[in-house]
């Protein structure tokens, strides 16, 4: 297989991304003009890339020999916020999961079909899984930051667990990462003064920040939200639903929903999904008010689900 | 709507009256659970009792420091202490540590971890049951059989220390099993999606997150293993001098009281209680040191 020189999932994220491989994604936005003026000490890594767009095709995902997800083809545009829709049990949460490949850590899990990170399939066999996960993050339903973990510590987990980049080890050298993944989150001016105490003691909409900003570290091109303000408040929510809106500058995201009016607000296209395959892709407006589909209009208006 | 709610009436209410016969029935219940738990607390009480009043007599600084000397036939001579014994019973017991607890936690971490439900972590958990359930002087028998009879040696230290470490292990995986099940996978499905590879999310992540529990469970084999006379009885042998040769013959706390309680000589029966209370307080120390040890080590 050949792997596209930006892709190169097994080297550490750079900043070098030349302007015609952007525009060989064939999705991508004009993205954010890159700092060559910050060292690179000092210069959040993550500020200075675009996203990936993400193709799946025919993905199928299947428990054992019950079939879950059944042949999909669809799109991410990289830096667009992309939200899948659907009653429980449709088959998204184990689609998202296949993207980074947490889809077969599940025993007796498997998945067919190709999943593109930009033109990479990152189910071909000469691909590290581990670098795939570290390219396409990942935020889950409860917040869980590790219990044994400061604050500090939780958010430079990922740095610590690479399995290279050990030139990043001592604290004074992941500080500045960890206060810019904490800044993108939002969450900086809350946790500034307790960066060493237990990340388990902030609250619910504080610890669902700090995993954004823990998977924010690694500097990912794509994150996938899985329900992710399913266990929050309805203002920890909106602040959640704000920093998407940031974060879609640098990167690209893919957030589960069941809340309809969520979907509406943060994303730029809009997924719906039914018994493991995909009614209708459009964008958000569209799916809400002129679907094409019958079923989606049924949903989307209350129906049924 | 602004007429006074009549007051309801006492047949409406009569099925939340708490009966005569439901109060009595919930008496005679917590009065059964509060003798069962008093039941079980005597013989407990009685034992520490017993241990404080005959063992803390013969307590004194020369019961710690000398060597049973042998002598205990002659009126006003000094029988000894037992040195030999607590220096024996920790070197024995650290060892049969050092062999049991990495390989216990290690069989735990595979079993969770890579077996999961696959048939041959079923038959490891088969075999561990078994293990479990075996009665401690057969670990005794084994090593007797496979490392003194089977190689025409004699008695030695470190051969009481591997019957230990057989009676600790499957105490060990199953404990450090349970726990580590306990870890949330969600921890580890995020620790995964940062990009971790799977040693290092078992290695900083989920052992961490389980340690406090693995403490509990390693220290419930260790004081086993502390208090077992059987599998040593034939393995270590017994004998009077302080030893730091694990080849050699090595004397045990519950050896050495096993030896004291059946002489003729009160006072060698007195050093068997003394020797009893040292070895309870020896776990209870242990115990303690090792809790604040992981109450520490989750904050750091």
């Amino acid at each position: 297989m050949t792997v596209p020189p930006n892709t190169d999932l097994s080297a550490p994220p750079t900043a070098e991304m030349e302007p015609d491989e952007i525009a060989q994604s064939s999705h991508a936005r004009a993205p954010a003009p890159s700092r060559p003026e910050a060292s690179a000490a000092t210069r959040p890594a993550s500020l200075t890339k675009p996203g990936l767009g993400v193709r799946l095709q025919g993905l199928r995902a299947f428990y054992g020999d019950a079939e879950q997800v059944k042949g999909i083809d669809l799109d991410f545009h990289a830096n667009e916020v992309t939200a899948i829709i659907g009653p429980s049990g449709c088959g998204k949460s184990t689609m998202v999961r296949c993207i980074n490949r947490m889809h077969e850590e599940i025993p007796g899990a498997r998945t067919e079909g190709k999943v593109l990170l930009d033109e990479l399939d990152v189910y071909d066999p000469s691909v590290d899984v581990v670098a795939v996960r570290r390219a396409i993050g990942m935020v889950f339903q409860k917040p869980n930051p590790f219990p044994t973990m400061s604050v500090f510590d939780n958010v430079a987990a990922g740095l610590r667990l690479a399995s290279h980049g050990r030139g990043s080890r001592s604290k004074a050298a992941q500080q500045p990462k960890v206060e810019a993944a904490l800044r993108s989150a939002g969450l900086w001016e809350e946790v500034a003064e307790r960066l060493h105490e237990p990340g388990s003691g902030l609250s619910g909409g504080q610890q669902q920040r700090l995993c954004i900003a823990r998977s924010l570290a690694v500097d990912p091109e794509v994150i996938l939200m899985d329900e992710p303000c399913s266990a929050l408040d309805p203002i920890a929510t909106l602040k959640i639903e704000e920093l998407i809106d940031q974060l879609k500058s640098r990167v690209t995201i893919v957030i589960v929903t069941h809340n309809m009016q969520q979907a509406a607000r943060v994303a730029d296209r809009t997924a719906f999904m039914l018994g493991g395959q995909l009614v209708e892709v459009g964008p958000t407006d569209e799916i809400f008010t002129t679907p094409t589909d019958p079923r989606t209009e049924e949903y989307v208006t209350g129906k049924f689900g | 709507m602004n007429a006074q709610p009549t007051p309801p009436s006492f047949d409406r209410l009569q099925r939340f009256a708490l009966t005569p016969a439901r109060r009595r029935r919930d008496r005679l219940a917590r009065g059964g659970i509060l003798a069962g738990t008093i039941l079980a607390l005597i013989p407990l009480l009685l034992i520490v009792y017993y241990l404080l009043n005959k063992g803390l007599s013969s307590w004194s600084w020369s019961f710690f420091t000398t060597d049973p000397t042998g002598n205990t036939f002659f009126k006003n001579s000094s029988i000894g202490g037992i040195q030999s014994a607590i220096l024996g019973t920790i070197e024995i017991v650290a060892l049969a540590s050092v062999i049991a607890i990495p390989i216990g936690i290690g069989v735990a971490v595979w079993l969770v971890e890579y077996g999961r439900a696959s048939w041959f972590a079923g038959i490891v958990r088969f075999f561990v049951d078994v293990l479990t359930g075996v009665p401690s002087i057969i670990f005794g028998l084994f090593i007797y059989i496979a490392l003194i009879i089977g190689t025409g040696s004699s008695y030695a230290g470190y051969k009481g220390a591997l019957a230990l470490a057989l009676l600790m292990l499957p105490v060990v995986i199953r404990s450090a099993e349970v726990v580590l099940l306990l870890v949330p996978g969600a921890l580890r499905e995020s620790a995964l999606a940062l990009g971790a590879p799977r040693w290092r999310v078992i290695s900083s992540i989920v052992l961490p997150t389980a340690l406090p529990g693995m403490v509990t469970g390693v220290l419930l084999a260790i004081a086993r293993a502390a208090g077992e006379t059987a599998p040593l009885l034939f393995t270590a042998g017994s004998t009077f001098k302080t030893s730091t040769n694990l080849g050699g013959f090595m004397n045990s706390l519950p050896v050495q009281i096993y030896n004291d309680v059946t002489s003729p000589t009160t006072a060698v029966v007195n050093r068997a209680w003394g020797a009893a209370l040292t070895l309870v307080v020896m776990i209870l120390v242990l115990n303690l040191i090792a809790r604040v040890a992981s109450r520490r080590s989750r904050l750091a």
